[in-house]
Order: C-alpha cells, then structure tokens, then sequence
C-alpha cells in the first residue's frame, strides 16, 4: 500500500464568530482562497498537479454550499482540471478531509490532494444548514436527541467533572495558548488574512483572552440549564442514564469551544509525488478511524475512537507523543483524559478550541498542523488527534514523523 | 333520502339544517350507519343545485361525544379474517381503508363547494368535534356546558379524521400540539381564543347566526386550501420551528418516557402533515391512525380505561336484585384528612354530611380542610361561590353521635387500630337502626374480623378510598365474610353517587391494591440492598410506566409505617414472610436514621423548605463496590418493577380476593397508577402471553427470589393457551 506523507500544513488564523470579528468581512470562499493560494506559494505548485482537494464544511449552504471545494480550486488559480468535493461529519469533518484525502493516495489512485476545510461561522450560522437529527421524530426521539451543550452537561455528571475542574482546565488552555502564541509557536502554519490591497485583516488568532483566571469564569452562569429545563431535555438525559439524579450544568462560554472563522489545508501525496516537486515529506498519515458511539452523550466519540484505532494501528498508548483533543467542550477533553489516565503534559500542550476556537469544518484540519509543528518542535514521533462528533460519532488520526 | 339518525330539513332561503339526533340514545356517537347517512347528505347537498349550505346541529343537550369506541372490535375481527385470507398486506390495505372513512368524508364535506357550519352544543369531542373542523364555520354556544376538544389520546388513540392536520393548521404548532397531548376540554370563551370556533353565542340564536353567514359571506373554502395560505408557525425548517420541534420531541419523552406511541403519533404526524398539502397531511395522518388503531397499547387502554371503567363505574358488579338505594344523607366519624376528602367529595355531589368526631373543634378542623379544598377549586375557576356555599352547608360537624340518626350510610375513617374501630362501630349501632350500613375506610385491617364487633355484620362493609381522596378515582369496597347484598349494594350507589370508581374485592391481608403497592416498594428497598444507584431505582421504575419511584413513594405514606407493617407480619406469619434485604434498610433508615419519610422531612430524599427534594447522600452506605450502573439491564429492571406487581395481582385472582379482570386492571391503574399503557396489571400480563410472562417470572425467581414465583393457576392457564379477556381482544397485538 503506498504511503500517504504531509508535506505542508497551513491555516487562517481563527477570527472571533461575530460581525465585529476580523474576519466576518472575508467570505467562505476568500477563506479557503486564501490557504489554497499559500499552499501553491509554499509548495511550489504550478497548479496542475493535484488530483483532488477534499474540503469539510458543516454548514454547507449559502456561500458555502453547492460544493465550495470546486470554486475554491478554480478561484485560488488552481487548474481547471483539479477537482474539488465537500465533505460534512460535522466537527471532524476537516480531520475526514484529510483522512479521505490520504486514503486517495495510499489507494494508489491518486498521488497529490488536499485536504482541509472551511467555516464562515460568523457569516453563515451554525446549524443553518438544517437536520433531521433534532427535529424530525423518526430520529430525534430514539437517538435521545439533546443540544450539544446539554450532552457535555451530561459527561460532567456522569464522569464526575465539578464546575471547578472544567474551569480549571478552560484557564489552562488559555494560557497554553497564549504561551504558544508568544513563543511564536503557531507561526510556520498560520497565513496571515489579507485584503485585496495585501492589508493584513488577522495575523493572530483573535478568541483568545489570555486574561482569564477562575474567578472570572466563576461570574459566567451555565449556558445549557435553562433549554435544558424549558426544552425537556433534562429528562431526555436522564432517561438515557437513569442512574444520574440531576444534571450538573458546568459548562458556559468560557469553557466551551469558540465560535470563530477559519479555514485550513494540507498538502498530501505519494513519496514519488514529492520528489516531482522536490518537497521532503514532514510526516505520514500512519492511520485512522471512524467510529459510532452513544449518540444521547453524544461527545464521547474520542474515546472509542481511539480505542479502535490504536488496537488497528498496532500502535499503544505509550507510544504517542502528543494528543490533541478538540475542546468542544472542557468536558470532553477530562473524559478522555480520566478514560486513558493521560499525562496532560501530552495532551493540547499549546491550548485548544476553549482558547483558540472551533471553525467546525476546518478544525481538525488545523490540528494535524498544530500537532506536526509540536512533533517537530520536540524532535518527536507519533501524535494523535482526535474530535468529538455531532450525532455521536469519532474521528481519530495518527501522524508519524519519518 | 332516509335518514335514521338526523333529520334534514331545507328553509325557503335553500339552507339545509341537519338535525343530528339519534333514536335510543341520550348522547350522539359515531357509528357505521352515521358515517354513511353523513355521506348521503353530504352527496344531496353537492346534487341539489336549491341547497345553497348545510347547518349541522344537534338535537340533544350535547352535540357528540365522538366515535364508538366499541366499534373497534369490529375492527379488529374484519382484519384478522382478511389477513387470514388475502395476506398481511392486504388485510393491512384493506384496514387501512377502513381507518380512514371517517377522514375521508371529513375532506368531502370541506371540498364539496357549499359551505357548512356547525352549531356547538354542550360536548362535542373526538371525531364530532373533528367533524366541526371540516365545516367552514363553527359557531359555539355560550353556555358554561359547552366543551369542545380531543380527548383521544386519554385511552391510547390520537385524532384520526383531520384533527391533527387542521388543529395544527388552526394553531401556532406549539399550542397545537399541547392541545392534542393533553385532550383537554376547553370552553367557548377559550376555544374563540385560540381560533377554534369563528363565533360563540347563545344556544338560540346559533342555527340563526349560522344561516346568516351563508347568506352573507359563507365562503366553502377551508383557510389551508386558499393559495395564500401559512402554517401559523411558517415552515417546519426555519427559525421557528427549531424553536419548536426538538423541545417537542424532547418534551414527549419527558411526559411519556416513549411508552405512549398515540402521542408519538401525533407529533410524527403534525411535523409531517406540516410540510404538506392537507390532502398529503391527511393521508399521513391516516397511515398514523392505522398503525396506532392495531398497536397493543391502544386496545389494552380503551378496553381497560374505556370499556371496563364504564362498565364498572355502570354497576357491573352490582348485585341485580336490589333496588336503588335512596341516599340523602350520610355520617363520616373521623375528620382526620381521610374523613375530610370524604365529606368533601359527598357534599360536593349533592349529599348532605354529617362530620363527626371525638371533640368539635377536632370535627371542625375537618370541616376547614373541606373549606381549603372548594375554595382552591374556587379560585382556579372550577367551581363557584355558590358551589362553595352550598357544600359547606351540606356538611354539620359534631361530637354527637345522636346527630347521625337519620343517616342513610355511615363511614369510618378513625386511626387504623381495632380498639378505636370497635369502640366507633359500638357507639354508632347504639344510636342507629342496625340496618344502616356501616362502612369501614381500612386499608389494612380485614374486614371480617372488624364486623365481628358488628351486631349486624351483613351490613357490614369495607370501602378504601385511596390518598387524596379528592384526587383519585378509585375507590376499593371490601366484602366481609358476612357482608351482605344490600350493603354491596348501597356501598356501590355510593360510590357512584360520589363519582369514583368501584372494584369490589374479597377479604384479605392488603385486600388487592395494597398487595400490589406494597410488593414495588419492596422491589425497590431489594434493589437498593443490591447496590443499584438510587436515581437508577427511581427513574427506572418511571420509565416502567409508574408515576413515582418506589422512593418517593414509601417516602410519602411514611418509612416508619413500612417498618411497623414488617414487624407486625414478622409477628404474624414468621421470620420467613418478611424479606431480610428490605428488613435491613428499613431498619437502618427508621431505627439508626430516624428516617420516616416526607412527613419528618427526611426519608429517602432530603426535603427542604424551598427547592426540589433530593435524594440523601447517606444512601451512599448501600452502594456495592465495583458496581458499574452500565452494566444493569435496564429492561429487566423495568420487569422487575411490573412483574413484581402482576405476580400479586394474579396470586389475588388465583386466591379469589378479585374476581373479575377487569376490576384488577382498572384498579392498578386508578389505584397505584399501573403502568396505563399496559391496560393494567392483569392485561400487562394478558398481552404478552400467559406462557411468556410464566416464564419471565421464573427466570426472575431464579435470579432474584421466589418472590417471583408465579401461582399455579398462571401455569395452568398457560398450559391450556388461555387467556384473561377473550382472545378475540388480542388479535390485534401486532
């Protein structure tokens, strides 16, 4: 089976999700144009040797709907002949784009894609894209539909997370990622957002608030008790696990994942690939995995994902160098944290989606670069990187420096 | 034209009134022959070019009461001969069909090109109210007594001739849908409100006003077939309804843990109907009404809480022979809160009470729960000053024995000790005939050997009524060894006049209700005893289909009374009859922990002066190590729950302390809130197999005790493929 190797990584940086935010102005499309075009610059593309470029995008309507991959190809002056297809499995969906365009390579039937994705959260609204999930009753009913929110909610109770543990974990992913941010460590990956007159708009990831301390996050109130009480969904929790007596609501917006825009992409190909355009290889896809869990808790998919992947991969846990986790919520991360008893010095060392946010479609493209960058930084070998899904599902990659 | 049903007559102005007015009945009901004489006329009205609309009104003091639920069975015979037959998807075509007459002339009557309204008197429910909704206008009457609704859903079914599809078209889909959850009634001020009905005025001048606007404006086009026409809360995908629909799904698993597909129904119905034309929505909804007409839980609910509760609530175990008994008066001796609710409820159907007992304040005291009871109903609107008025007039409070003369039946409700009853039945035969029958309120103490401190223990009786007593409808009278018919009699006129519902047991230990009762909450302390995590024990058991958790409920009649129940069966029957697991946390929560229960606000929950009660941490002390909650079979648990009190339910047929069936299921339900969907503890039984439920209760008794263990008579009928009701009842079980 041929190997499937990264040769570059590269993303926007995250603009804060609302119509101040620095990127609201910049469109779907302008946000992948813009990788797109960093990429063909960093690599030396001419643009005509790609087989494919598989983007994820959640919200795929409006601006970003109608397959933005094909007209993000043609408009950062990519040839004609290089295809494009959009990819949706929600939050992971820029991990699957990836993934997927790996799997066209070590297929043997392509030998240079992109994977990446793209999400204008501020522009197009989360959940504007419509789903049968929450509302139709065929579906919504037996999968003990809840908001996403709730379910986080949920793993706190069940796994035992206090109001205080989830806060302590929210302060200490901003401060990674500011830390981060300061020794530069974001910067071979990050490509500044410009205008049409090369105006910088965002050279640095705009969510943060380095700030924050636990008294602080103390003043928010819970973000999901009141839907959770008025919409029924506490009882729909409790009768999906009936030995929880109430829920703990924990979680707010300071320790759950930002809503930001973004977009991201990475160059993959065969070994003979690279050689035609004289790139050393920076890592391979080792493996990856897809799983199913309970969709009523909904975010706990990292877990049985990895679980899955590691007993494929033949690989243990002891063996991987770093993890990164998306912070969708405080909660999901303690619980793989407390499911595999990581050292958390391995796990979102430079912050996450607390700190950084979540452009949903592009996030799991934006953390295989995360995570390369820090395997290269500490001359490591092996990390994994890993997303809770909507709808219960897991997504879960291995990379592996040669 | 013959019309046996409705009379049909045409005014000068060619409007056409329906009388709908049905011979030997005092209520109109839908059946086979109104549905097709409701064609013909719809037929002459579309063929008479003079007939300009049709007025449907009502020749009765209500309008209808809806479709004849005894129709169904009629229902049910057809489809298993076509499936015999032609094959299952044939019978299932054919039924359909069938299902969906109703709806389909509904549609005619809406699209034939001439306008009809429909005058509302007094009840119009159901399928006669549907009937009102395909009609182009409805004009209500004024008066207090008239309700309209759709009560389907209160024995399993849900509106299945365009209730759904134009109820949601009539209103926002949030209220649409509480509307069809709930059933409620609502009056004319109420049903103008929310834009049921176009025009509410007095009962004269309705069929007036009604020709008035088919003269004037009469338009025979439903809203949602104009072309302009909008759902009142727009489209199903948009901002609106994600406000709407996941808190919809969300809330119908809240109030019914999925165990009621009606209210399933309905809710897939309205969201799709929603996203289609009426005529689609309608088919829709027919597919729905199908499916739910053949589902076990609706057969096992309309005959449990339809059929045999009328019958019941009718006299069917009433002894023929007797005569009515005139009650006028009646005495009740104990102004406790049992004695109370008792007086209240016979005051406020029209009895006059005398309320006795040891001291007047005592007896007036009783008489001022009454008071907080009627004015409460008072101030939420369900009753009037001048109902107020005239209940607490009925009741006379004393101390003095002597004012129960000229009572026509006296109960007791005095502390659960036999002195104190013996003492009670003394001083009352000292003043009264003994013919007067004397009632017993008990729940525990047997009824045989109360009447032997009776002179006349053939008038001698047990009535157990169940807490609150104005809340529940189910009213246990208990037969003495020696208990007579006149005063079976009399205890079932009561009843009746009282409004509740009888079943009539023998005597025994518990008599029927309590047996069953007592049985889940031990389940629940056994359960406990196991390490099973307390939420998981109470929500379980809701998820079974009961109202409470074995917790809460020991919690509200009282941990210490449980502990005293033991020993006093310790006492009598032997170490062996008491279960030690229970034996244990009982002890540990009243003898170590001073535990008792709601009324010292601490028992298995915490009560506190404001908020939700929780459950007590100290509960911790039963937890197993390594016990892992994600292990537990959740559906074992939930037949634990039910099984534990079908077994007791059976072993009382078996013992001949129930005689009748349907008086087990209607009591579970009415009494202790048995899982409704089931149709009851017996028909729970009945509807999964006798053999199944033997061999259920076996693998249990093996796993968790011989408590388990069937009687033999659920061998016996298991082996001989018998059933508790006729099988022709089951055969739609699909």
């Amino acid at each position: 089976m041929p190997k499937a190797f990264i040769y570059d990584a590269v993303r926007t940086p995250r603009g804060r999700g609302k119509p101040d935010g620095a990127l609201h102005e910049v469109s779907s499309l302008g946000l992948i144009v813009g990788v797109l075009k960093a990429l063909k610059e960093r690599c030396g593309l001419s643009g005509e040797e790609l087989d494919d470029v598989v983007l994820g995008c959640v919200d795929p309507i409006g601006e970003a709907g109608g397959d933005i991959a094909r007209a993000a190809v043609i408009a950062a002056g990519y040839s004609y002949r290089t295809p494009g297809v959009q990819i949706n499995r929600f939050c992971a969906s820029g991990l699957d784009a990836v993934n997927l365009a790996a799997a066209e390579i070590m297929s043997g039937q392509h030998e240079l894609t992109i994977g990446g994705g793209v999400e204008s959260m501020s522009r197009v609204g989360i959940g504007a894209s419509g789903s049968a999930w929450p509302v139709d009753p065929a579906i919504a009913i037996p999968a003990y539909f809840m908001p996403q929110g709730v379910s986080a909610d949920l793993i706190a109770t069940k796994y035992g997370f206090s109001r205080e543990d989830v806060d302590s974990y929210a302060v200490l992913s901003q401060r990674r990622a500011a830390e981060a941010w300061s020794q530069g460590k974001f910067l071979r990956s990050i490509v500044p957002v410009k205008d049409i007159n090369n105006i910088t708009l965002l050279d640095r990831d705009e969510h943060m608030r380095p700030e924050t301390d636990m008294q602080a996050l103390a003043a928010l109130k819970p973000s999901f008790s009141f839907f959770a009480e008025q919409g029924g969904f506490d009882a729909v929790a409790i009768q999906a696990y009936p030995e929880i007596e109430k829920l703990n609501y924990v979680h707010h917006a300071g320790n759950s994942s930002g809503i930001v825009d973004g977009a991201a992409a990475v160059l993959i190909g065969s070994r003979q690939a690279g050689v035609k355009l004289s790139l050393s290889p920076r890592a391979r896809i080792r493996a990856f995995a897809n799983i199913g869990s309970e969709p009523a808790i909904m975010l706990t998919g990292p877990v049985d994902v990895t679980n899955k992947l590691l007993a494929r991969a033949g690989v243990r846990l002891e063996d991987i160098d770093l993890f990164e986790v998306n912070e969708a919520f405080a909660a999901v991360v303690l619980r793989y944290l407390q499911a595999f008893q990581l050292d958390l010095e391995k796990v979102n060392v430079n912050g996450g989606a607390i700190a950084l946010g979540h452009p949903l479609g592009a996030t799991g493209a934006m953390l295989i670069g995360t995570a390369l960058d820090e395997l290269e930084r500490r001359n490591k070998s092996i990390a994994l990187v890993t997303l809770c899904i909507g709808a219960g599902m897991g997504t879960a990659t291995l990379i592996e420096r040669l | 034209m013959k019309l046996e049903n409705f009379s049909f007559e045409k005014d000068k102005d060619g409007i056409a009134v329906l009388t709908w007015d049905m011979p030997d009945r005092s209520m109109n009901v839908i059946t086979e022959s109104v549905i097709s004489e409701l064609n013909l006329v719809v037929d002459e009205v579309i063929s008479q070019s003079s007939i300009k609309g049709c007025v449907i009104t009502s020749g009765k003091i209500n309008f209808s009461g809806g479709a004849d639920l005894n129709l169904l069975s009629q229902g049910a015979k057809q489809y298993e001969v076509a499936r015999l037959e032609k094959g299952e998807e044939a019978a299932n075509v054919l039924f359909f069909e069938n299902s969906r007459k109703l709806s389909v002339l509904y549609r005619k009557l809406e699209t034939c090109g001439k306008p009809f309204v429909a005058t509302i008197n007094g009840v119009c429910l159901g399928g006669a109210f549907e009937l009102a909704l395909a009609c182009h206008y409805r004009i209500m009457s004024s008066d207090e007594k008239s309700k309209i609704g759709l009560p389907e859903i209160k024995v399993g079914l849900f509106p299945g001739a365009g209730g759904t599809q134009r109820i949601a078209r009539l209103m926002p889909t949030g209220d649409a849908l509480q509307f069809l959850f709930r059933g409620e009634q609502l009056k004319a001020k109420a049903a103008l409100t929310n834009k049921l009905v176009h025009e509410v005025a007095p009962t004269e001048e309705m069929i007036d006003r009604a020709k008035i606007w088919i003269i004037s404006k009469g338009k025979a086009q439903a809203p949602w077939d104009m072309k302009d026409f909008k759902n009142p809360s727009g489209k199903v995908f948009s901002a609106t309804g994600m406000m709407i629909w996941p808190a919809a799904n969300a809330i119908y698993r809240r109030e019914t843990f999925d165990n009621y597909p009606a209210a399933k129904a309905i809710l897939h119905a309205v969201y799709e109907g929603l996203q289609l034309p009426i005529d689609q929505g309608l088919l829709v909804e027919s597919r729905w009404f199908a499916k739910i007409l053949r589902s076990k839980e609706a057969m096992a609910m309309i005959r449990s809480l339809f059929l045999s509760k009328n019958e019941l609530d009718k006299g069917a175990r009433r002894p023929k022979a007797i005569g009515p008994v005139a009650l006028h008066k009646i005495g009740v001796i104990g102004a406790g809160f049992m004695g109370a609710g008792v007086a209240y409820v016979s005051a406020l159907n029209g009895l006059d009470v005398v309320l006795l007992d040891r001291d007047q304040v005592s007896a007036d005291h009783g008489k001022e729960a009454v008071n907080k009871l009627i004015s409460a109903s008072v101030s939420k609107g369900r009753a009037t000053e001048a109902d107020k008025q005239g209940i607490l007039q009925r009741i006379e409070t004393t101390q003095d024995y002597l004012k129960l003369r000229g009572c026509d039946l006296v109960i007791e409700a005095v502390f659960e000790e036999r002195i104190v009853k013996a003492e009670v039945t003394r001083r009352v035969q000292e003043v009264l005939d003994p013919q007067v029958v004397f009632a017993s309120n008990t729940s525990t103490l047997p009824i045989t050997s109360l009447a032997e401190t009776s002179l006349s223990p053939e008038n001698f009786i047990g009535v157990h009524f169940f807490s609150p007593v104005e809340k529940m409808s189910l009213v246990e009278v208990i037969l003495g060894k020696k208990t007579g018919d006149r005063a079976l009699a009399t205890a079932l006129d009561f009843v009746r006049i009282i409004k509740k519902t009888p079943i009539v047991v023998n005597d025994t230990r518990g008599f029927f209700a309590n047996r069953c009762v007592l049985n889940f909450i031990r389940e629940g302390h056994i359960m406990l005893r196991e390490g099973v995590p307390p939420a998981m024990i109470e929500n379980v058991a809701r998820m079974a289909g009961m109202p409470v958790g074995p917790l809460s409920l020991n919690d509200e009649v009282a941990l210490d009374l449980g502990w005293r129940i033991l020993n006093a069966t310790k006492k009598d029957l032997g170490e062996k009859a008491v279960d030690p697991a229970q034996e244990e946390v009982l002890h540990f929560m009243v003898e170590q922990e001073g535990r008792f229960g709601r009324k010292n606000g601490k028992g298995f929950y915490d009560y506190l002066a404001i908020g939700k009660k929780s459950l007590w941490p100290g509960l911790s002390i039963f937890a197993q190590e390594n016990f892992n909650s994600g292990l537990i079979d959740i559906s074992e648990m939930k037949q634990r729950f039910l099984c534990i009190q079908a077994v007791e339910a059976a072993r009382t047929i078996a013992e001949g302390v129930v005689m009748d069936p349907r008086e087990a299921d209607v009591g579970s339900i009415l009494g202790f809130g048995f899982a409704p969907f089931t149709g009851g503890a017996i028909s729970y039984i009945d509807g999964m197999g006798i053999k199944n439920f033997v061999v259920l209760c076996d693998r249990l008794a093996i796993k968790y005790g011989p408590r388990f263990t069937p009687p033999e008579l659920l061998r016996e009928m298991a082996a001989h493929n018998q059933t508790f009701y006729p099988e022709t009842n089951s055969v739609f079980a699909a």
